[in-house]
């Protein structure tokens, strides 16, 4: 009663005031409400909190951890320091993972951002049917890589696939065996990747292209410029930020290949196309040796840090520069 | 536009021909896997062996689609993929719903009741959007394990619960942020509490990104393939992970007819749901992707 006849005195009430009555007397009807309408978007965020914070940075925490132990087929805390990364460094599986993965991410990104823009430009010359093109463009995102890699698997089998439909055109010396040729087997799963994404690329080209002001290209035009030196030097320059989206997602799926690999090559023949994420499946999961699976895993997670951190920064520092 | 880039009217026929028949060619590479998958997948292995890819099926036969649906092998049973196809759907559409539930909340409290650090959690929520979950899976397998809910559904489902929700929360913070402010403080000098403004104010407006949202989550969720294959085993498993052991299994005679009506069993579901809702599909992969 006495701290409500204070703040009544001093004629203003704050919300501290009326925090600090409610929780003092759990007084009136009103100052409860208030109280429970300052916690209850608090109370309905909390779950989510916890989980993020538990199981994502608790999990990463943990996952590190468990890359400094011993622990082979059951988590054990025996530390070991390093010793899981140098081994991890010396294993040729994982050297042969980690230089597929820039083979395979590195083709994948670029054939992408080809495809993307070149079909987006042709998308944007006032097509017949552009909706329905589209459509067709776009329908692989919705697969599963499972579907993906099953589907491709079969179209390059060596002896059926794409080869006996070459042969049937007449060309009999046709020979196609990248499935089952260790140099050759990780292009196919650029070949299946491509097909996949390329698509998406294409429709995030054609927002960013109908996205450019059309004015400034009628100007160009009127000053005498081809349309392929409009491109280059206006519209292209235009979609810079729409590459860079593209490139982070694009990065982004390559990384995280897994079930394409686990579909279309289980990683074979041998360990040829093993990648990162297959490596630590493998790893982690059928040999038993979780302290390297863990360490793999937190290679990965640095690699994606290395190239997200910059973009965020970047994207950051731009939105504030506005 | 195009039309200034030549000068003369017959060159400009000529590009345009040009233009369609490469747009034509990318259709066709686009087209190709599905087409091959039906056309396989309706033939014997007799008509296989005799024909090619795109050879038109000597008979239409949906034998391989029943073996597929139902007898099958997919590692140690032999049951087809049928009962896993009903699996996926028993993790999807909870995990659907709840996540996408719980977004649009949380997307809510991080707009319109905005209080100290919440948005310095929403960049941490966001930032959990970009992990490899390479790097959480041994420890949630072990958490799954104590709580009693490894190789089950439902396990699956408190997964795709906890690793969709940073995709859902950023999509209805995204789209909360352009609902005027205004609104919600009327409603809130009208004595309308917490609850009252999202069912009569807010979730009103929220039908197209519920749409999106729960397009993309079931995208998501139904071709998952990782969490699939490490959080469940025998009989829980969902249908891209039933799938996978059918085609890579090495036992018997390789039956390419079964595999490709299989894959197109486990395709299915999100095919019809891009064909129905397509529109809302890109503007949530674009969304989904670009933000996240």
């Amino acid at each position: 009663m006495k701290t409500n006849a204070t703040s009544d005195a001093a004629g203003t009430l704050s919300t501290r005031d009326v925090l600090a009555d409610s929780s003092a007397q759990g007084a009136g009807s009103s100052n409860l409400l208030d109280l429970m309408q300052r916690w209850l978007p608090k109370l309905v965020l909390a779950p989510t909190v916890m989980m993020t914070l538990l199981f994502i940075y608790g999990y990463v925490i943990w996952t590190g951890v468990l890359s400094l132990t011993k622990s082979r087929f059951l988590p054990n805390y025996n530390f070991v320091g390093f010793a899981q990364y140098e081994k991890l460094l010396d294993n040729d599986r994982w050297s042969v993972a980690s230089l597929n993965i820039l083979i395979f991410g590195g083709l994948f990104i670029l054939i992408c951002l080809f495809i993307g823009v070149v079909m987006a430009i042709l998308l944007d010359q006032k097509i017949r049917a552009e909706g329905s093109i589209r459509t067709v463009f776009l329908y692989p995102m919705a697969l599963s890589f499972i579907v993906t890699g099953t589907a491709w698997k079969w179209i390059l089998n060596p002896g059926l696939g794409l080869e006996k439909l070459v042969h049937d055109f007449g060309y009999e010396s046709f020979q196609f065996d990248w499935l089952v040729n260790p140099d050759m087997a990780i292009y196919t799963l650029v070949i299946a990747a491509v097909w996949q994404s390329s698509g998406f690329v294409m429709a995030l080209f054609l927002a960013g292209l109908r996205g450019v002001d059309s004015s400034i290209v009628k100007a160009a035009q009127l000053d005498g410029a081809s349309m392929p030196m409009i491109y280059r030097r206006i519209i292209l320059p235009h979609l810079r930020p729409v590459f860079f989206s593209a490139f982070i997602i694009l990065s982004h799926i390559a990384i995280k290949s897994f079930d394409l690999v686990m579909a279309l090559t289980g990683g074979g023949p041998g360990y040829a196309t093993d990648l990162p994420a297959t490596f630590m499946y493998v790893t982690t999961f059928s040999r038993g040796q979780i302290g390297l699976g863990s360490a793999s895993a937190m290679m990965m997670l640095g690699v994606v840090l290395a190239i997200l951190i910059p973009y965020l920064y970047s994207e950051l520092r731009g939105k504030n520069n506005v | 536009m195009s039309d200034s880039i030549y000068t003369n009217a017959r060159n400009v026929r000529a590009g345009r021909m040009a233009l369609y028949a490469v747009l034509l060619l990318a259709v066709l590479f686009y087209l190709l896997p599905l087409v091959v998958m039906l056309l396989t997948s309706l033939k014997s292995m007799a008509d296989i062996r005799a024909g090619n890819l795109i050879s038109w099926p000597e008979e239409f036969l949906l034998d391989a689609w029943v073996k597929a649906w139902s007898s099958a092998c997919t590692g140690v049973s032999c049951e087809g993929v049928g009962s896993f196809f009903w699996n996926s759907f028993q993790i999807t559409i909870p995990a659907v719903l709840i996540s996408t539930f719980l977004g649009a909340l949380n997307g809510y409290v991080l707009t319109k009741w905005k209080f100290r650090g919440s948005d310095i959690f929403f960049g941490l929520m966001l930032f959990g959007c970009f992990i490899p979950f390479q790097v959480v899976i041994l420890p949630m397998a072990q958490t799954l394990g104590w709580l009693g809910l490894a190789n089950t559904t439902t396990g699956l489902v408190f997964v795709h619960i906890v690793y969709g929700m940073a995709f859902t929360t950023l999509f209805f913070r995204n789209f909360y942020v352009s609902v005027p402010s205004e609104l919600v403080s009327a409603a809130k000098i009208d004595g309308a509490g917490f609850f009252t403004i999202f069912w009569r104010i807010i979730l009103p407006l929220s039908t197209p990104i519920f749409v999106v949202c729960i397009i993309w989550q079931f995208t998501q969720v139904w071709n998952d393939f990782l969490f699939g294959v490490v959080f469940s085993g025998g009989d829980t498993q969902p249908i891209t992970v039933a799938l996978n052991n059918l085609v890579n299994s090495s036992t018997g005679v390789k039956e390419y007819n079964v595999d490709m009506a299989a894959a197109m069993i486990a395709a299915l579901p999100t095919l019809v749901v891009y064909v129905l809702a397509g529109k809302y599909f890109v503007r949530g992969l674009t969304a989904g992707a670009v933000k996240g």
